[in-house]
């Protein structure tokens, strides 16, 4: 299940951003995850709840955007969901997709900071 | 106030930029990487000895790095084609990573070694997500496994730039609809070879080491439909996904989108910019 090492390098990734921003606690983090990247969102949820123990990431919501695999045929000029198991022939001419447009995805699309220990103490304050 | 950071960054983006380092490296040295992917049992030890016992008797340099969740039992049997090798244990990982690969090659991948071969953890889920810096990436399943083994593992089959049929010597027995495998292979990976061996029989022995040396040599290698990312016109974009296969950067349109590129986030931490909600 590479679901945890997937889990372990965003929030590696997200930990050197917050870092770098001087962020102290993550609400959300949002990912996209492509019909054909080959993760399960849910077993990802599981893993990333584990991975943010004990970090900055600890108590972060994970969302997932799921974007559908499209592929194009440049003979046709025409593009089609390719489903899973994807078709990457072409539903018309029947030949090899020229490539995908989308569904490979696995990236961080955005983190929402929370405010951090010390930010919260002052405002109840 | 809560503040959010765009970050639009691949999750693997450092896998693939060791990666990337990795075949760089290893063209420098004249070697090629091939990884073999397949589930456990399929034959692809016993498919390997065979091609490294091959290429010894070729003179060809060969050497074979095999990983496994845990014994040295494929190491033992490999070594007995005399060629280096390498046992890796991944102490319960089901994958390699380029980091930990490029850990064990270093000071033990002999000098002058034209082909590498990798033997992945029998896996046919998780190895297929990472790039190790390969030149060609194969994929076996054996005739016991059933035709529709490139459905349910679509992200293996469909990155593969080889696919290898092993134990084809019992495929009657087992009733293999090659033609139904064939047609579920194209479905997913178009345009890919498929070759048949038999490493009891020696049919198609030697297929493998061809291709490998082909790659050496230069030749061109399939570019599978699936490791080729287009843009909203349908256009190439050279964007990485962590496959290893050839990233195309032939045309030069301007693109707003910022992923996998080395070039575009050397530092790996793309933070493109904030903004207040």
């Amino acid at each position: 299940m590479h679901e945890m090492s997937i889990a372990l390098a965003v929030v590696d990734q997200i930990g050197d951003a917050a870092r770098s921003g001087g962020h102290e606690a993550v609400e959300t983090v949002v990912l996209r995850v492509g019909e054909l990247a080959g993760v399960v969102p849910d077993a990802l949820r599981f893993c990333f709840e584990l991975a943010c123990e004990d970090t900055v990431l600890a108590g972060a919501v994970l969302l997932t955007e799921p974007v559908p695999g499209r592929a194009h045929c440049a003979p046709c000029a025409r593009e089609w969901a390719t489903g899973l198991p994807p078709h990457l022939c072409c539903p018309a001419c029947e030949g090899p997709a020229a490539g995908l447009l989308s569904g490979r995805e696995l990236e961080i699309a955005e983190v929402r900071w929370a405010p951090g220990r010390r930010a919260a103490a002052h405002e109840e304050a | 106030m809560c503040r959010a950071t765009d970050l639009r960054t691949a999750v693997l983006a450092k896998n693939d930029r060791s990666a990337h380092r990795l075949r760089a490296e290893l063209a420098a040295r004249a070697t090629v990487l091939v990884n073999l992917l397949s589930s456990p049992g399929s034959g692809k030890t016993a498919l390997l000895e065979a091609e490294l016992a091959l290429a010894r008797r070729r003179g060809i340099p060969v050497a074979a790095l095999t990983a496994d969740l845990a014994t040295e039992n494929d190491a033992t049997r490999l070594a007995r084609a005399g060629v280096p090798v390498k046992q890796v244990l991944t102490d319960g990982l089901c994958h390699l990573e380029s980091d930990m690969l490029r850990d064990h090659l270093d000071g033990w991948l002999p000098a002058g070694t034209r082909l590498l071969f990798v033997e992945n953890v029998g896996n046919l889920v998780c190895p297929a997500s990472y790039d190790l810096g390969e030149s060609l990436r194969v994929v076996l399943a054996s005739v016991t496994e059933g035709e529709d083994k490139p459905l349910k593992y679509p992200t293996a089959f469909g990155l593969a730039q080889l696919v290898v049929v092993t134990k084809q010597d019992i495929a009657a027995a087992v009733e293999f609809d090659q033609e139904a495998f064939l047609t579920n292979v194209r479905q997913v990976n178009p345009g890919v070879e498929v070759v048949h061996t038999s490493a009891r029989r020696g049919e198609g022995v030697g297929r493998l080491l061809d291709r490998a040396l082909a790659v050496s040599h230069g030749a061109a290698v399939h570019q599978p439909v699936m490791a080729t990312a287009l843009d909203g016109h349908g256009h190439r974009d050279g964007r990485g996904h962590g496959d290893g296969h050839g990233h195309d950067h032939g045309h030069d349109h301007d693109h707003d989108h910022d992923h996998g590129d080395e070039d575009s986030h050397g530092d790996g931490h793309p933070l493109t910019h904030e903004h207040a909600h």
